[in-house]
């Protein structure tokens, strides 16, 4: 570390350097602190009005953000290289739950997604949500890149296996968002066009035998009413009729906060949970969605600006594929409420109510802010 | 692994990765952008259209029905009005299963095999979703209590307070009130839905068909905004309905009262005109039926009973029962003879029992086989006498009567202010080509003539015909309705038929004789009278029956193959004040069958009149 500073005293560079050395100290990134904290205010702003001004909600969310901040501390302390070493442990531990869920899990709605472990119950697929990516980076970060056929068919394998443990509860939803952080590491790592190309002609060719065998009636009908929402006014198609009508009601500046008559006279479904953009759209406007969507993307810029400046491969792909994770979140949901993809079970970062979430996403963030403050040098 | 590392290039690995970089943080840009487009879309190009659906999810506008106007007799006697009536209703939509709610049901209010067929036509009928469907009507003040104690187990069950119409004298009224109903599938096609937003019935026969549009009022609106469960949650706006008018009618209660319960048991029908303006002061037809059965919905039950009924209680046989006249129309022909001179005052004839028309074969009878001797116009209509009216008829010949008796009201509607009247039929040549396509005989004249044949009348007509000849031939259409709200409803004079003053003397003479004389026909019913006279006809009319039924009994059979009693009537003969026509089925003979109706209503009347003058006069006193 000291060579490192050695060579890094230039003139002009001095003045920014100091600063920097105290966050490192402590393992915080502060801009992308501020940023998630905003989003975080914005959003429980949001809550209040989405939660019927039932303070229950509110403190709740404010209690897991606190664990959340908490967690995010103390992983930012663990550094990259300690955590590409021992990934696979929170990795094979997911697995094992999610085995676990299978037959033990608690069924919600007809699914079985939720542990229950006295106190709390939560989706072992959040673990995976994380522990995949960081993986998939660990093994390939200590490989040569572009990726040769053999590790690209390790890494297929590791993705496949929780991602299939996740389709059978079933959650089609989150089986794809854990196999795409995964995939994500794999296109950073420098996935050769050719392989890809293969992969999308053979999604092509087998989505209808998918559409047939593999995909459950409501799955079904949930696509079906994406394309045609009308078609069952008061069944499937509500929740998107509603949604869609609240946000469009809006207008530019909105109805004022609390002022929501979509969501305060409960016509749209899930306000405060899954369907909570269309609160804020229906009453802060396009103005508002500008506002947050802006957020998201200076946090998904400070992000991407980590991953450019990590010092390791595997920070790089880690912190690259946790990125493209959050951004994932944020654009399914948005374009879920809004209509653009089939109503599945996403969850608005930051904004969304929701303990579990909140947490890993926190850990999350506690992941990046451990590559951005990680000592070394930058490699170009 | 540790060769792998060994070999890599760090520089060109690195160099990937930060294309890589580079093409997702494009993707993402793309990406976001496009979901910046999509809200921007939605919100700002399709602002406006969101913003109805927006509003239209959530105001709704609630039609406030008008309170339906009252009926009341003429002397301020409610005959149909409005009681608040709580009414259990299920929205089916709502329950977690209609049987179990059903059971639940039971153990709360009281509910009969009617209550649960008339919920299940109802349900079968056509109805929108999430639609009330009443369950049990006039719930009592317990079971209301009972079933706030227990509503949080009975979701989809709700009490709601409605007024409904309610005829306070039942039976009495109920074929000139008539009644309200459900709006039917028929009903629905034809009216203006808007006005009758909110109502859920509509005037099915009788005053309350006719002056439907008068009793309705105008529909008032207001606009409320709903929760997604279609709770309200507040009025926006209100556009107060407006109630429909009262209606005043001429009639007398308490002597339609004292007609109907005179003819308790009979198949029967009787008319009471006010002579002066021919306002309905009563109008009869037994049996009756209960109106306050259809207000909230028959059931299939109930209503084959009265339609079963072989006595027919919902056939209104006032305005709508056609019967031959019988002897009640000589009075009016023998005017007509008289005025146009096809008889003289003086013209006698010998009745041997029997009529010949001349080139005949057929023998016409008379009811009294001896005959009656010499007989005039007088004597004629003190004793009914059937050759004299043979004779009668066949010289003012069938085109005269016709003519005339048309003017007199016969063979046409009277035009009354209720829906359903029957014509009757004015016999003619031209009628009985048209009708029969047959040729008219002379033979057909001589049975007009004592009101046999093809004439036929209605109760109604009757009055009509003797409120003519009381007046001295002034035409007023008979009229219910004395006012609508505070405009006064006024009777028109349309013909005035000009007859000699001395035929009018004359036939009018012989009409009290009928009652007064020691010879007439229903001298019978003149005991007893010390403040007024009657001038009346009788009739009797051989029983043509006006129901085609299948299976009866014999006793029935008995009865039904008896000749109707008839009897027309006005009083005082000085001042006529009321006009009455009576009609009682199989009662053999309009003298003892009929004319004591007549009695009835004429003591009834007075005798109101004679207290009201009274206690008009200590008001004057009082003054």
């Amino acid at each position: 570390m000291s060579q490192t500073d050695f060579l890094r005293k230039l003139p002009g560079a001095e003045s920014e350097k100091p600063t920097n050395t105290f966050w490192q100290f402590i393992h915080i990134d502060p801009i992308l602190l501020l940023l998630v904290l905003i989003t975080l205010t914005f959003g429980l702003v949001v809550l209040y009005s989405a939660s019927d001004g039932q303070i229950f909600y509110l403190k709740r969310q404010i209690l897991m953000a606190g664990a959340g901040l908490v967690a995010m501390i103390v992983i930012a302390q663990i550094p990259p290289p300690v955590m590409q070493r021992w990934v696979w442990l929170p990795y094979t531990g997911g697995l094992v739950l999610l085995v676990l869920v299978i037959f033990h899990g608690l069924e919600v709605n007809g699914a079985q997604r939720w542990l229950d472990l006295g106190p709390i119950a939560f989706q072992p697929s959040e673990i995976l949500k994380l522990a995949l990516p960081l993986l998939i980076a660990a093994y390939l970060g200590k490989r040569h890149m572009p990726a040769r056929f053999k590790h690209v068919f390790m890494s297929l394998l590791m993705i496949a296996l929780p991602a299939g443990l996740i389709v059978v509860q079933p959650d089609l939803g989150t089986s794809l968002l854990v196999a795409g952080s995964g995939l994500a590491v794999l296109f950073t790592a420098g996935l050769q066009w050719k392989y890809m190309l293969a992969a999308l002609v053979l999604v092509i060719i087998s989505a209808p035998l998918i559409w047939k065998f593999g995909l459950h009636d409501y799955q079904q009908d949930r696509i079906i009413t994406m394309f045609n929402p009308e078609a069952d006014r008061l069944g499937a198609g509500w929740n998107i009729i509603q949604s869609v009508t609240a946000i469009g009601s809006g207008g530019w500046s909105g109805k004022g906060w609390l002022q929501g008559t979509q969501s305060h006279l409960d016509f749209l479904p899930e306000s405060h949970t899954d369907f909570i953009i269309a609160v804020l759209a229906e009453e802060f406007g396009f103005r508002g969605v500008c506002i947050l969507l802006g957020l998201y993307l200076l946090i998904i810029g400070r992000g991407f600006w980590i991953s450019y400046t990590a010092k390791s491969p595997f920070s790089r792909l880690a912190s690259a594929a946790l990125v493209v994770t959050f951004f994932v979140y944020v654009s399914v949901n948005m374009a879920m409420v809004s209509g653009l993809l089939p109503v599945v079970g996403v969850p608005l970062p930051l904004v969304s109510y929701g303990g579990t979430s909140l947490v890993s996403l926190f850990m999350m963030f506690g992941i990046l802010m451990a590559i951005s403050t990680e000592p070394g040098t930058l490699k170009s | 692994m540790r060769e792998d590392s060994f070999f890599r290039d760090e520089q060109y690995e690195s160099r990937l990765i930060l294309g890589r970089l580079q093409v997702l943080a494009f993707f993402v840009m793309v990406i976001l952008a496009m979901l910046a487009l999509r809200y921007h879309y939605l919100q700002i190009e399709q602002f406006d259209r969101f913003t109805i659906q927006s509003d239209e999810n959530r105001i709704h506008v609630r039609a406030v029905a008008p309170t339906r106007g009252l009926i009341f007799d003429r002397n301020g006697i409610v005959l149909a009005e409005n009681r608040p009536s709580y009414t259990l209703t299920i929205v089916p939509e709502n329950t977690d299963g209609l049987d179990q709610l059903l059971n639940k049901l039971a153990n709360v209010v009281s509910i009969s095999d009617i209550d649960l067929e008339r919920f299940q036509e109802q349900m079968d009928t056509y109805r929108r979703p999430y639609e009330p469907v009443p369950f049990r009507y006039k719930l009592t003040e317990e079971e209301v209590a009972r079933f706030a104690v227990q509503q949080f187990d009975l979701s989809g069950a709700d009490i709601q307070v409605e007024l409904i119409r309610n005829y306070p004298l039942g039976e009495y009224f109920a074929h000139v009130v008539g009644y309200v109903g459900r709006i039917n599938d028929r009903e629905q096609a034809s009216i203006d839905i808007e006005a009758y937003a909110g109502s859920h019935v509509i005037g099915k026969t009788g005053i309350e068909r006719q002056y439907e549009t008068e009793l309705l009022g105008i529909v008032g609106f207001e606009y409320v905004e709903t929760d997604a469960r279609g709770n309200v949650l507040r009025v926006l706006e209100r556009h107060h309905p407006i109630p429909g008018q009262n209606i005043h009618l001429n009639l007398d209660s308490e002597l339609q009262i004292a007609i109907q319960d005179q003819l308790i048991g009979e198949q029967a029908a009787a008319v009471a005109l006010d002579t002066g303006t021919s306002g309905v002061l009563a109008l009869v037809s037994m049996p009756s039926f209960d109106p306050n059965l259809f207000v909230s919905g028959i059931s299939t039950r109930e209503y084959a009973a009265l339609i079963e009924n072989p006595a027919k209680p919902l056939f209104n046989r006032a305005i709508q029962g056609g019967y031959p006249p019988g002897s009640t129309v000589k009075p009016m022909f023998g005017l007509i003879a008289l005025q146009e001179q096809s008889i003289t005052p003086e013209f006698t004839l010998f009745d041997p029992g029997y009529y010949l028309l001349e080139g005949q074969e057929r023998v016409s009878r008379d009811w009294k086989a001896q005959g009656h001797g010499t007989v005039d116009i007088t004597k004629a209509i003190i004793e009914s006498c059937n050759v004299f009216y043979y004779e009668l008829g066949h010289r003012t010949g069938i085109d005269t009567l016709s003519d005339y008796g048309l003017r007199f009201g016969l063979g046409h509607k009277t035009g009354i202010d209720l829906p359903g009247e029957q014509s009757g039929v004015m016999p003619s040549p031209e009628w009985k080509r048209a009708a029969r396509g047959v040729a008219w005989y002379p033979g057909d004249t001589i049975n007009v003539g004592i009101g046999q044949g093809d004439l036929v009348v209605t109760p109604l007509q009757m009055a009509q015909t003797t409120a003519v000849i009381a007046r001295q031939g002034t035409v007023i259409t008979p009229s219910l309705v004395s006012s609508i709200g505070e405009r006064p409803v006024v009777s028109f004079v349309t013909d005035q038929i000009e007859i000699a003053e001395e035929h009018w003397t004359l036939v009018r003479g012989a009409m009290r004789d009928v009652v007064h004389s020691i010879h007439g026909t229903a001298q019978a019913i003149n005991r007893g009278i010390e403040t007024y006279e009657i001038a009346g006809k009788t009739g009797t009319a051989q029983a043509i029956s006006i129901a085609e039924d299948v299976d009866y009994d014999d006793l029935e059979l008995e009865k039904r193959l008896r000749d109707h009693a008839l009897f027309v009537a006005y009083a005082p003969v000085e001042k006529p004040q009321i006009s009455v026509g009576i009609i009682v089925e199989n009662g053999e003979h309009g003298s003892s069958m009929a004319a004591p109706v007549a009695r009835v209503i004429f003591d009834t009347w007075f005798e109101l009149q004679a207290l009201k003058d009274v206690s008009l006069g200590v008001e004057n006193v009082s003054d």
